[in-house]
């Protein structure tokens, strides 16, 4: 139950993209199209679950009893640049299909802030391993699912008659700015 | 002094890294609740970027080029966690209230790229003049970001109540659908700056 709670509050209340302005640059740079979106999506996902599966363990039981937490933030965005470069070699070499799909959108995936918030998440919320999974894939498909509806969104917008002022970049957040307020709606979804 | 000129003023509206760049966004969404806020993460922000861009930039000769990336992330680390640890000790309010978009300073692009695309080529100075210019190009947005969505969403400025007592709070602008707006407007309004600028330069070179 409540990990249930804890799933369904990262991927719509507190959603990555929509409610805390996370991982913004990615959002606006890959929701061209929707294959791009889920394509990104994935490499997130698969990114999020192992970094906290690295540093949960890592701040847990290395860290925190040698008394090194003010190391954290240089330790947690050393251990993603490195998964980052590991999962591309091993993807590279032993599933050259999934890497040649993914493969584009590895390297970017090490400045998204959404990974580095995530670890810090489950440390700051107190989670235990397994509920930090839990955060780590429910915020993950919640940016997937956020960009899939941004795309859909900029596929229609291609022939909308859009005011001069906000052509451009201006629409992409006027849009995301309404696909705010219907994920506000989902506020009360949990007492 | 001339050429220093340009490099700082370019990062206040022609290469401003929020509005023109489009990097670095999520913590200007984010932060520009209220102005306070706004002026404590644009500080922050600079002061990590002017550190960083000037250590890099004096170490430039001697940065292999293979192992660059992981060498700039903790330098840009180390400042980072200085400043996350100042304002925890000196401003645990203010620092309560970003929560962790400071730390998140680490993984923000604008940083990474100045750094790959300025310091790691050019002088210390130059290094530290392009530094204040995106810090400040980058502040002055979120300042502006910022009084709009706490005049008009909180009647305050600073926390301190500007509007009369009749103005019913639009609550919209506090929340995030509201950031995102005026965002848009922000870009908008840069974009409309920058071709007031060329426009005016055109003519300029006209009339001499």
């Amino acid at each position: 139950m409540n990990l249930a709670k804890i799933f369904i509050s990262a991927l719509l209340i507190d959603n990555i993209v929509l409610m805390r302005f996370l991982a913004l640059c990615p959002f606006i740079g890959m929701s061209i199209d929707v294959s791009k979106s889920v394509g990104m999506g994935l490499a997130v996902t698969f990114v999020t679950v192992i970094a906290t599966v690295v540093t949960w363990p890592l701040y847990t039981f290395v860290l925190l009893p040698l008394n090194l937490t003010f190391l954290k933030i240089l330790v947690f965005i050393l251990v993603i640049a490195s998964l980052v470069q590991l999962v591309e070699f091993y993807l590279k070499k032993n599933v050259p299909g999934l890497y040649a799909s993914m493969g584009i959108y590895l390297p970017l995936i090490t400045t998204n802030c959404a990974i580095l918030a995530v670890t810090f998440d489950n440390i700051s919320k107190g989670f235990n391993l397994i509920e930090s999974v839990v955060y780590a894939v429910g915020v993950a498909l919640g940016f997937m699912l956020s960009l899939v509806l941004l795309a859909g969104v900029r596929d229609r917008l291609k022939t909308a008659p859009i005011p001069k002022f906000l052509q451009g970049t201006p629409i992409l957040f006027a849009s995301t700015s309404l696909l705010a307020v219907a994920f506000m709606g989902f506020s009360g979804l949990i007492k | 002094m001339n050429r220093m000129w340009k490099i700082f003023v370019k990062g206040l509206v022609a290469e401003n890294p929020l509005l023109m760049l489009m990097i670095g966004l999520c913590s200007s969404v984010a932060v520009t609740s209220s102005v306070s806020n706004g002026i404590g993460m644009g500080l922050a922000m600079t002061f990590v970027i002017v550190f960083a861009e000037f250590v890099i930039s004096l170490f430039r000769k001697l940065i292999p080029s293979d192992a660059r990336i992981p060498i700039f992330i903790i330098v840009i680390a180390a400042f980072t966690t200085m400043v996350d640890l100042s304002m925890q000790a000196y401003f645990p309010a203010l620092s309560k209230s970003m929560g962790v978009f400071i730390p998140l300073i680490v993984v923000n692009c604008i940083i990474m790229g100045r750094v790959e695309a300025f310091a790691s080529k050019e002088k210390p100075l130059d290094a530290v003049v392009d530094a204040l210019g995106m810090g400040l190009g980058y502040t002055w947005v979120l300042i502006g970001i910022a009084t709009l969505r706490e005049l008009l969403g909180n009647g305050s400025l600073m926390g301190a109540r500007i509007m009369p007592e009749s103005f019913q709070p639009i609550l919209f602008f506090t929340l995030p659908p509201g950031g995102f707006m005026v965002f848009a407007l922000f870009i908008s309004l840069n974009l409309w700056l920058k071709r007031k600028m060329a426009a005016n330069a055109v003519v300029a070179k006209e009339a001499a």
